[in-house]
């Protein structure tokens, strides 16, 4: 047999191809007729299937209550793929990806729902002459994803002989830590971690991933990256809107777990982890797990230093008036949930000891923002006499995640004329404007991840966990407290107490 | 204020200096007319073509898709022309998002003279963006031009589907190959062939079949030999397998490789049913019976497969068509990527062409 030959125990056409092979798959959607799976799920498969993306052999299974026949659910995804999908569908390729699009009638709970599916997806392999990879994706209320993995379990549809089968979980990954743990032992007693991909889209954007390129593809931050050099950190995820027709899920949740549990200590890892060995997807957790454990969890009793809520009244976004969140539609009158959470938090080791990293997020804030501030040191000296030396501002690192991706850089200028007059300038990198090409969707990313069975864009059990462990004792104390959060005006900065968390000598950014 | 969609500059005799002065008029214009403007930063793309033609190659451009370059500089040639004319504009890139800043695209037509070809390098240099990636397109053959321009250049993209000649084709982009990256939009034709093919041998069970590979058919539009042979050159790069020179006529070649397991008869067929430039149908056989085709089809590549015992099952694997403009875009972007594979497939292509 010649080298080539021996070589094939891998596929020996898949180097240099920019996008590898998936191995023919069923995609299992639990909530196919959801919002998530209306809006975003269903138009992300057409755009895989659009781009050749998808696997030489796939279908989709839509699981949903309500009488509905595959015709009827094909004209439903049919229509939120022209309304939501990012392109205009190709119609051809639109009708045979409808074509392996199949429903499932029942409700979860249902016993029968899983025989039913075992036997389609049965037909199914049978169809392609071969058994399909199986992956189910809860895109149900969390209420379902303990009985769902239990039934899946029990109908053996957690394993397969000759396929992975892989289950994706969307969030919320529990409301307190216990409640966490339950449904990781849950999840963990009937699938092996390694088929589990806990979903948290903001891992699929375009410039969350670019955040670990620039920090690790670049010489130029890494000697900066430390306690030494910078003062503070601010990461930010700012909403102008309200709660929508969200008040069932939100008023439920609130700010604290709908955002900084996961998005934004999921950017505070991105920030402080250390440069893995690998781009492999445990060598990348296990750094993130690292930043969480650092993480002091707070007391009871210390929440009221370092966390601070608050909830919008009725102000005036963009010019129009906007009412207040007790006024929103179907939340109760004495709700004291908070819209707003901003939090400080320190990662007790070698290179951040000392460095406050601040978080917060609102509903109903000045504008649409997400982005991470890296404020650096002052200069120990400054030559400049008298007034010149006014405009001197430390450096300050900031990367935009949404709504202009990209990251800019403050430096001290001279202002021209005949005097030495400082005044700081932005140098300003876009991401658009260096690439000119649309980004795909973080779901098209994240469910080709899933098929493909790569974990570095998930998050891992213990990584869910440690998250909890330092947001439960916040939830424990708003709960307990019989205050309700402090007000602010929507269109605002967000509440005045929020600055009670700063360190002296710190202000939060404009948002 | 809307920002306008397309600002220009023109002068019939005028500087590479005089231009890029212009360049920065048109932005502080635009900034002046519609606030928030950024110029893309992406790559450089400079394109010599004769003045006639420089019409539809500008309009090819346009249609290129969501991939861009961020300054286009085309240059057009007119017999015995002697200045340097110039045709300067700044359009917006995308509509632009609610709120959002726009971005903007520079393209820059020059009308030179022959005269102008041999040290066209001069004239185009203080005109391109400093440390973006600059891409030569090479879309009629201006071999003076090319030779000039290369030290400017870190990829060169060319349709070896536009020369006659395979082997002349194949050799040009080799050559090229030693000094520069090379995008070929021939090769790029066959990208969702070869993810096709390699997903079809992802599967272990399929795997095992390859060395039993006893024969590979591709069919191609009468004008994509080169894509064909390029797919063929491929496989036996990636299976280490000996090429020797095809035989034939313009509608068929054949002959044969040798792989481990002995010869795999290669056939390379015009469809002229074939309406656009590209591949039209690939089939591979094994000695044990199986036998794996796809073919164009409507939503995607038609898949058929024949097992040994005679079972057959057909599917289509799912993906839309790029059009030339999409394959011209893919060029560009692929520009910015690196390309391994296509150099040794191109080695073996030239092998396969040899005697053609």
């Amino acid at each position: 047999m010649s080298a080539g030959l021996a070589a094939s125990e891998t596929n020996p056409f898949a180097e240099s191809l920019e996008r590898v092979p998936a191995q023919p798959t069923a995609l299992v959607i639990l909530g196919a007729t959801g919002d998530l799976a209306r809006r975003k799920l269903l138009p992300a498969v057409y755009n895989l299937a659009h781009e050749g993306a998808l696997p030489e052999r796939f279908c989709l299974l839509g699981v949903a209550r309500g009488a509905m026949g595959d015709e009827q659910f094909r004209a439903m995804a049919a229509d939120m793929i022209r309304r939501f999908s990012r392109r205009r569908p190709d119609e051809q390729v639109l009708r045979e990806l409808l074509e392996q699009t199949f429903h499932v009638e029942s409700s979860f709970e249902d016993p029968r729902l899983y025989d039913e599916l075992a036997r389609t997806l049965q037909a199914r392999d049978e169809e392609a002459g071969l058994p399909l990879a199986r992956c189910f994706y809860l895109a149900t209320a969390p209420a379902f994803f303990g009985p769902i993995v239990r039934a899946l379990g029990a109908h053996r549809l957690n394993r397969h002989e000759q396929v992975p089968v892989r289950i994706v979980v969307e969030k919320p990954f529990g409301r307190t830590l216990e409640d966490a743990q339950s449904l990781n032992r849950e999840l963990l007693s009937v699938f092996a971690e390694s088929q589990v991909c806990r979903i948290d889209h903001y891992l699929g954007k375009e410039t969350v991933q670019n955040l670990m390129a620039l920090r690790f593809a670049n010489q130029i931050f890494e000697p900066v990256w430390t306690r030494n050099y910078i003062e503070s950190v601010q990461i930010t995820a700012a909403e102008d809107l309200g709660i929508g027709g969200r008040a069932g899920y939100y008023d439920g949740t609130g700010a604290l777990r709908d955002l900084v549990q996961n998005h934004m200590l999921q950017l505070m890892c991105h920030v402080a982890m250390e440069p893995p060995t690998e781009f492999g997807a445990d060598d990348v957790r296990n750094e993130k797990v690292k930043v969480l454990r650092a993480v002091k969890a707070p007391t009871e009793e210390d929440v009221s230093a370092m966390a601070v809520r608050g909830q919008y009244t009725a102000g005036i976004v963009a010019g129009e008036p906007v009412p207040g969140y007790l006024e929103e539609e179907g939340v109760p009158l004495d709700s004291r949930t908070e819209t707003y959470a901003a939090v400080r938090l320190e990662v007790d080791n070698w290179r951040w000891a000392g460095v406050p990293f601040y978080l917060r997020t609102g509903k109903r804030l000045a504008r649409q923002l997400t982005e991470i501030a890296i404020e650096l040191k002052p200069v120990p000296h400054l030559p400049f006499a008298g007034d010149g030396a006014i405009g001197v501002r430390a450096n300050r690192l900031v990367f935009t995640i949404q709504p202009n991706e990209g990251v800019s850089l403050s430096l001290a200028a001279k202002i021209p004329g005949p005097g030495m007059r400082i005044r700081p300038v932005n140098m300003e990198f876009l991401y658009r404007a260096a690439f000119l090409s649309q980004s795909p969707e973080a779901y098209e990313r994240l469910i080709l991840d899933a098929i493909r069975g790569d974990a570095t864009l998930f998050t891992r059990g213990d990584e869910v966990e440690a998250q909890w462990r330092i947001c439960d004792p916040i939830v424990r104390a708003w709960s307990a407290s019989p205050e309700r959060p402090p007000p602010y005006l929507a269109g605002s900065q967000g509440p005045a107490e929020s600055a009670e968390i700063l360190l002296p000598g710190h202000i939060w950014r404009m948002i | 204020m809307p920002a306008p969609e397309t600002l220009s500059w023109s002068a019939p005799s005028t500087t590479p200096a005089e231009i890029e002065a212009a360049l920065r008029r048109l932005l502080i214009r635009c900034h002046d007319q519609a606030g928030a403007c950024i110029p893309a930063r992406v790559l450089n793309l400079i394109c010599v073509v004769d003045r006639t033609m420089s019409g539809a190659i500008a309009q090819r451009l346009t249609q290129a898709g969501r991939y861009h370059a961020s300054r286009t500089i085309l240059c057009a040639v007119e017999p015995g022309r002697r200045t340097i004319g110039a045709v300067a504009a700044l359009g917006i890139a995308f509509p632009r998002p609610r709120g959002d800043f726009a971005l903007l695209r520079e393209s820059i037509t020059l009308e030179i003279g022959e005269r102008h070809l041999p040290h066209l390098d001069t004239i185009v240099d203080p005109l391109v963006v400093s440390d973006l990636p600059t891409v030569l397109w090479c879309a009629q053959a201006h071999e003076e031009a090319v030779r000039a321009l290369l030290p400017l250049t870190q990829a060169v993209l060319l349709d070896s589907s536009d020369v006659t000649d395979a082997l002349d084709a194949l050799d040009r982009a080799r050559k090229l190959l030693r000094t520069v990256e090379v995008v070929d939009l021939a090769w790029l034709r066959s990208t969702p062939w070869r993810e096709r093919i390699a997903a079809a041998f992802d599967l272990p069970h399929r795997r095992r079949e390859l060395p039993g590979l006893s024969a590979v058919t591709v069919r191609h539009h009468a004008d994509s030999a080169v894509a064909g042979l390029l797919l063929l050159g491929w496989l036996g790069s990636r299976l280490r397998w000996h090429m020797e020179a095809l035989r034939g006529d313009a509608q068929a070649l054949s002959g044969d490789a040798w792989g481990a397991a002995g010869a795999i008869r290669l056939t390379l067929m015009s469809d002229e049913h074939q309406p656009v430039r590209g591949l039209a149908g690939v089939a591979l056989e094994t000695r044990s019976g199986w036998r794996f085709s796809l073919d164009r089809g409507p939503g995607g590549l038609h898949a058929a497969e024949r097992e040994p015992g005679g079972r057959q099952r057909s599917w289509t694997v799912l993906g839309a068509s790029r059009g030339e403009p999409g394959i011209l875009g893919d060029g560009i972007r692929h520009a910015l990527l690196r390309d391994h594979a296509f150099g040794a497939a191109a080695r073996e292509a030239v092998r396969l062409a040899g005697a053609a």
